[in-house]
């Protein structure tokens, strides 16, 4: 269990990280989420002990990280895929990681053929693709076979089977009841892998939610409709009682509305109609609607100087689409 | 944390890298080679040197005259042992290890320094035996008074120069910055300060100038240095402890 407690850092005038405060559980995936710069590797920093708060407190199992006793018995982490010495072989590196920790020899063959390294053990570090150098900071993380797991956007510049692997891996660690912490910035694939999402926004809590409520709750669902008389569906339906939100290319988008009721209306005052879906809000939609307001570089390279601004949705929508 | 399990790590991160025998190889080459090069030429031009030369003869001390290179290439090996974390971002897997950042810091040093003086002190005697045996007819002995002490100060002196570049590199983190200024300094800078009559003064007071009197067996005729061969391996140490001493306060302070 990992405990923040109004976990706040400070570069200078900039707030990095705002008084966070929220607790990783066992058991489950707790996905971390946020745009880039939103402070998750800051947060991830400070869990670790390698940054100072400036303010409030993080805890694991109840302590704090510099009084654990041989700590990577207790928490592993994936901070970044290069974080070791290229001239080091793999065994190496992992052996003097081992033995800084009293964790046997032997176990370090053991998470080698875990993370399938067995092969380049002796091989130099510096050789390694993105992928190897992840799965050698994996094997790291799982040295002291920890309870509690933490990984910094383990999935980055992996090949889609190696994330297929992760994936995989994350949900064996936590269905056998450890605590698992992994951050991202991809909406979809905490969709695929968490089970508790928490979301920041530079660098405040602005969602701590189970992965279902957040579907539930940020999904917009709504019916989009064509027609050639639009005036009279408009009509129809406001008498209905139906309320609806017209969308830039000439369709009509009725929020939470059924598609059958709409069209039983329409077959009633025989209305053509030339289309009529249930759409999806995606949940990338709705984390980006979460999190727009709290992004700190939005890409405003198709807006013209003297078009009034882009509403929010319309961002996110042209960022769905490309 | 057990000390000693940290200890037994760094000595693994040590071992297992290829600058450490790059540099600690360079070191014993290069102080034996070039000492033995300076004792030939010595012997060749002793009978042309002033009588005052003569009678300040130092043959202990002209066999080591390889170190003013040699110490370089500790330098090189202070530093990068040091530096390696910080350039490969090797210190926050390092940290998240080892969070007692004293412990880190100075079990590495301990087994940087213990390795740096078991090379040192092999280089010292074998830079003096070689160095003599080139001197021919003007070599003192090992028995003679005050030769064994310089020549265990000699591997002291090339053990301290390297913990000085840890201290340093450990303050400044990069690797180039923490060459950038040690190199020139204790090549160039020291020597210049050391022989200009106006610096000298204070020159004698760097670390190098007053640890390298340890290796002196004949007082130069001329000398009016205020401390003698312990004095000036102290003044040493004192550099070598506040380089230390400042490079932990930073490390316990910054973030990693």
């Amino acid at each position: 269990m990992i405990q923040l407690e109004g976990l706040t850092k400070r570069y200078g005038e900039k707030v990095a990280v705002n008084n966070l405060t929220f607790t990783v559980r066992p058991g489950i995936v707790t996905g971390f989420l946020g745009p880039n710069g939103a402070g998750k590797s800051t947060t991830m920093r400070m869990m670790l002990g390698l940054d100072r708060p400036t303010a409030g407190d993080v805890r694991i199992d109840g302590q704090h990280y510099d009084h654990l006793k041989d700590p990577l018995k207790y928490i592993g982490a994936l901070l970044d895929a290069k974080a070791m010495h290229g001239g080091r072989s793999a065994y190496n590196h992992l052996l003097c990681l081992a033995q800084s920790n009293g964790i046997p020899k032997s176990r370090v063959a053991e998470v080698l053929d875990t993370v399938g390294l067995t092969a380049v053990a002796k091989k130099k570090a510096k050789g390694f693709s993105l992928g190897m150098g992840q799965r050698l900071g994996i094997a790291g993380a799982l040295l002291g076979d920890p309870r509690i797991l933490m990984f910094d956007e383990p999935v980055n510049g992996l090949d889609p089977e190696g994330i297929h692997w992760i994936r995989n891996l994350m949900k064996s660690l936590a269905a056998q009841g450890r605590t698992v912490f992994v951050s991202s910035h991809l909406m979809s694939e905490m969709a695929l892998t968490a089970d508790h999402l928490v979301v920041i926004g530079q660098g405040r809590l602005l969602a701590d939610t189970s992965m279902a409520d957040f579907i539930e709750q940020n999904s917009r669902s709504y019916v989009r409709v064509r027609t050639p008389q639009r005036e009279r569906l408009l009509d129809i339906l406001h008498e209905a009682g139906v309320t609806v939100v017209e969308s830039g290319s000439g369709a009509l988008e009725v929020d939470g509305g059924k598609a059958e009721q709409i069209g039983e209306l329409a077959a009633q005052h025989q209305i053509v109609l030339h289309e009529l879906s249930p759409q999806q809000a995606s949940l990338e939609e709705a984390f980006m609607q979460l999190t727009a307001e709290s992004i700190e570089y939005h890409a405003h390279t198709d807006t013209p100087q003297d078009a009034p601004p882009a509403r929010q949705q319309a961002w996110g929508d042209g960022w769905n689409r490309s | 944390m057990a000390a000693i399990q940290v200890v037994r790590s760094e000595w693994t991160k040590i071992r297992s890298v290829a600058s450490t025998v790059w540099t600690l190889s360079l070191a014993v080459v290069v102080t034996i080679a070039l000492g033995m090069l300076i004792s030939a030429l010595t012997r060749h031009e002793f009978d042309n040197m002033s009588a005052k030369d003569k009678l300040s003869f130092d043959p202990t001390f002209i066999s080591f005259a390889g170190m003013s290179l040699g110490q370089l290439a500790m330098i090189v090996f202070g530093v990068l042992v040091v530096s390696n974390e910080y350039s490969t971002g090797m210190i926050r897997t390092s940290l998240a290890a080892v969070p007692q950042r004293g412990t880190f810091l100075f079990s590495k040093i301990a087994v940087a320094t213990g390795l740096a003086l078991v090379v040192g002190l092999a280089t010292s005697f074998v830079a003096f035996f070689l160095g003599q045996a080139m001197l021919g007819s003007h070599k003192a002995e090992i028995g003679d008074p005050h030769v064994l002490r310089a020549v265990i100060g000699g591997g002291l002196y090339m053990t301290l120069i390297a913990v000085f570049s840890m201290g340093v590199a450990v303050m400044l983190r990069s690797p180039m910055l923490s060459l950038g200024i040690l190199m020139p300094f204790f090549f160039l800078v020291s020597n210049i300060l050391g022989n200009v009559s106006a610096t000298k003064k204070i020159g004698r007071y760097l670390p190098d100038q007053a640890g390298s009197k340890i290796m002196q067996v004949v007082t130069p005729i001329d000398d009016d240095t205020p401390y003698g061969p312990w004095g000036g391996l102290a003044i040493m140490v004192l550099w070598v402890v506040a380089a230390l001493a400042g490079g932990y306060v930073l490390l316990k302070r910054r973030d990693a």
